[in-house]
């Protein structure tokens, strides 16, 4: 999120060829620096807001005035910003028997503002709801005493709820949910409110002028439709193809919650209309299982309007789902926990919002809240049939198109991987990668901690351990291969297995390339591989065909005489 | 801290905020040598060095400073 003076930076950028929006605004403080940073929040959703200001605390005299300069301006939008301090001036003021009626009497003012808007103008209203103010006269007593200023300020609060549901130019922006975000010390800063008469923080003014422009924006047609979910470690913990169905996280246990509170909120948006699609790596069937059959999931089937699992690129596979869905790429959003899919997707799609994920999931629901992502500006019983007509259109267009720069994109990732053999400080990730790759894993040879060490001891053996890293983050060490001296000419791969996450990278060449440099410079001739099929490792059935290797009865052969490096983008770095 | 590097700080915040990379504060610097700080960018100076500092100045304290040194003076007493 940008600070304000960065928001002010780009008030000095060039808005031609934005949508240009006209925006009055009215406020009982200054609104000076909110003006501001409304505009060049604008820049960032490519709106050019036409901003006039009205001197301030002249609402009524603009509003209830026909000839006003406000109404000359013809505004598209009219934003009124009266605070809740100048509310508790007001309520200072007031006489006792008064207290109870101040809500009754601002919103009957503010009635009175709707209608004469109304009568004089187009203009869609915009008013900001009031931030909580406890003036501690009553403590929480206030909450049972009705001329509290509490108890008036929380029922013109819901009151203007009834005002905005009945009418149907008049949308709160809700400054209350802001303050409850950010907490009231940062909302408000004193002694800049003495200084200039503004009772907006400087950090808050980017979360208020976000929140005013994402109105703004959707009610200029931009809105979000669909989202897109990633399952592994997004939607359940774990990963379904390794761990299986009785294993993924999900439920009441643990970081299940997290994951099972997730997937209420995809529902609660699916229920008010937005389209939930999947894009997952996996073998379709399993990653549908746990959709059919496990008891904890709240996602069903029938909630997914459109549902891809392979192995393909996922911003081919994203363009598939916009070509079913037939909408555009800048009302999807894409949630994966993995940042190389997340890059890979913002890279390729432009337009496309791609929330930065917290590493924990934990974290996700409170991060996904503070984005306020699905701003809309209507709801109706048409949303809730939506989900059924896109998973009918999703039958009928079956396409794949292929990444078509997919090597340029690969060059640009910098990717750097490093190589070691076993040593006491890789034994234990190498031993559970061993235990939980099941997909990419040629024999399934598991290993425990000391089968590694010994591994490492021996002589027989020469031992890979690779790692991965690419300019947007380490994977940290994602693939093995344990190499058997069979005789002084051949070697034969016991072992090679490979996290699923960096598939499509290149790195089978990269570790090929480097499994025959070991080979020719130890006078080994030959190198030898063996694919035992398990009802998991489908996806490595091809592997040695795919890497030039010769096939002979169960076996896999490569001489190395005539081996020429396999392309890849991935460089060394030895290790020890 | 020491007031040299406040002072070098608080520079790097004024060329950043003001937008004008030529800005060279002494301790003697005033409001009226320096294009554009108002008392509107005032505000954005103050909260960027509270930001920055880790602080908060009182009321008093942003009305009172009447120079640069001041300011610095000011910061160098909280941190």
């Amino acid at each position: 999120m940008k600070d304000f003076s960065q928001l002010r930076k780009n008030l000095k950028k060039d808005f031609s060829g934005f949508k240009s929006l006209k925006v009055a605004i009215l406020g009982d403080t200054s609104t000076q620096f909110l003006s501001q940073a409304i505009r060049g929040e604008g820049f960032d959703a490519e709106l050019d807001l036409q901003i006039w200001e009205a001197d301030f605390n002249q609402i009524e005299m603009q509003v209830f005035n026909s000839d006003s300069e406000m109404y000359a301006f013809q505004p598209d939008i009219i934003v009124l910003f009266l605070s809740s301090h100048k509310l508790l001036n007001k309520y200072n003021k007031l006489k006792v028997e008064q207290q109870s009626s101040l809500a009754t009497r601002e919103i009957e003012n503010i009635e009175a503002i709707v209608a004469n808007i109304s009568s004089n103008s187009t203009a869609k209203i915009i008013y900001y709801n009031y931030n909580e103010i406890d003036d501690a006269v009553f403590g929480s007593y206030a909450t049972k005493t009705e001329t509290s200023f509490l108890y008036q300020l929380r029922k013109l609060n819901f009151e203007l709820m009834h005002i905005a549901n009945r009418t149907t130019n008049f949308y709160i922006c809700d400054l209350a949910t802001i303050q409850n975000q950010v907490g009231k010390a940062n909302f408000f800063h004193t002694s800049v409110y003495i200084s200039t008469e503004m009772v907006l923080s400087l950090n808050v003014l980017p979360l208020v002028a976000q929140k005013t422009v994402d109105i703004l924006s959707v009610l200029n047609g931009k809105l979000k439709k669909c989202v897109i979910l990633d399952l592994d470690n997004t939607v359940w913990g774990g990963i379904i193809g390794d761990d299986g169905i009785e294993n993924v996280q999900i439920g009441s246990l643990g970081i299940g919650k997290a994951f099972t509170e997730f997937q209420y909120w995809i529902k609660k948006l699916k229920n008010r209309g937005i389209i939930v699609a999947v894009c997952s790596k996996n073998t379709e069937s399993i990653a549908k299982e746990p959709f059919e059959k496990h008891p904890d999931m709240v996602l069903r089937l029938e909630d997914i309007s459109v549902f891809i699992a392979n192995w393909e690129n996922k911003a081919d596979n994203i363009r598939d789902i916009q070509r079913i869905l037939n909408i555009g790429f800048d009302s999807m959003v894409f949630l994966d926990d993995n940042p190389f899919e997340r890059n890979l997707v913002r890279e390729n799609i432009s337009g496309i919002t791609v929330p930065e994920l917290p590493e924990d999931p934990a974290e996700y629901l409170e991060y996904l809240y503070t984005l306020n992502l699905f701003e809309t500006n209507s709801f109706s019983d048409e949303d809730k049939e939506r989900t059924k007509l896109y998973q009918i259109e999703a039958q009928r267009t079956v396409t794949k198109q292929k990444f078509t720069n997919e090597d340029d994109f690969l060059k640009s990732l910098d990717m750097i991987s490093v190589v070691a053999s076993f040593t006491k400080f890789n034994i234990p990730r190498v031993a559970q990668l061993s235990q939980r790759s099941n997909q990419f894993n040629l024999r399934t040879v598991r290993y425990t901690e000391s089968d590694i060490e010994n591994l490492a001891k021996s002589n027989e053996y020469a031992t890979f351990a690779f790692t991965l890293e690419d300019k947007f983050g380490d994977n940290g060490l994602i693939a093995v291969v344990v190499l058997k001296k069979n005789s002084e000419t051949d070697l034969f791969i016991e072992s090679w297995f490979m996290s699923c996450r960096v598939l499509k990278r290149g790195m089978e060449n990269f570790m090929l390339n480097t499994l025959t440099a070991y080979a020719k410079a130890n006078g080994f001739e030959r190198i030898i591989g063996e694919y035992i099929p398990t009802p998991k490792n489908e996806i490595v059935k091809n592997h040695y065909q795919n890497l030039g290797f010769e096939q002979e009865n169960d076996f896999w052969f490569l001489p190395l005489k005539a081996y020429k490096e396999r392309t890849n983008y991935i460089t060394l770095k030895s290790h020890e | 801290m020491e007031r040299e590097q406040i002072l070098k700080d608080i520079n790097a915040i004024f060329i950043d905020i003001l937008d004008n990379e030529d800005i060279v504060l002494t301790n003697e610097t005033t409001a009226a040598d320096v294009d554009g700080w108002d008392s509107l960018t005032h505000i954005q100076l103050v909260v960027a060095f509270e930001n920055h500092f880790g602080i908060r100045f009182t009321t008093m304290e942003i009305q009172g400073w009447e120079n640069v040194g001041a300011i610095v003076a000011c910061i160098s007493s909280k941190c």
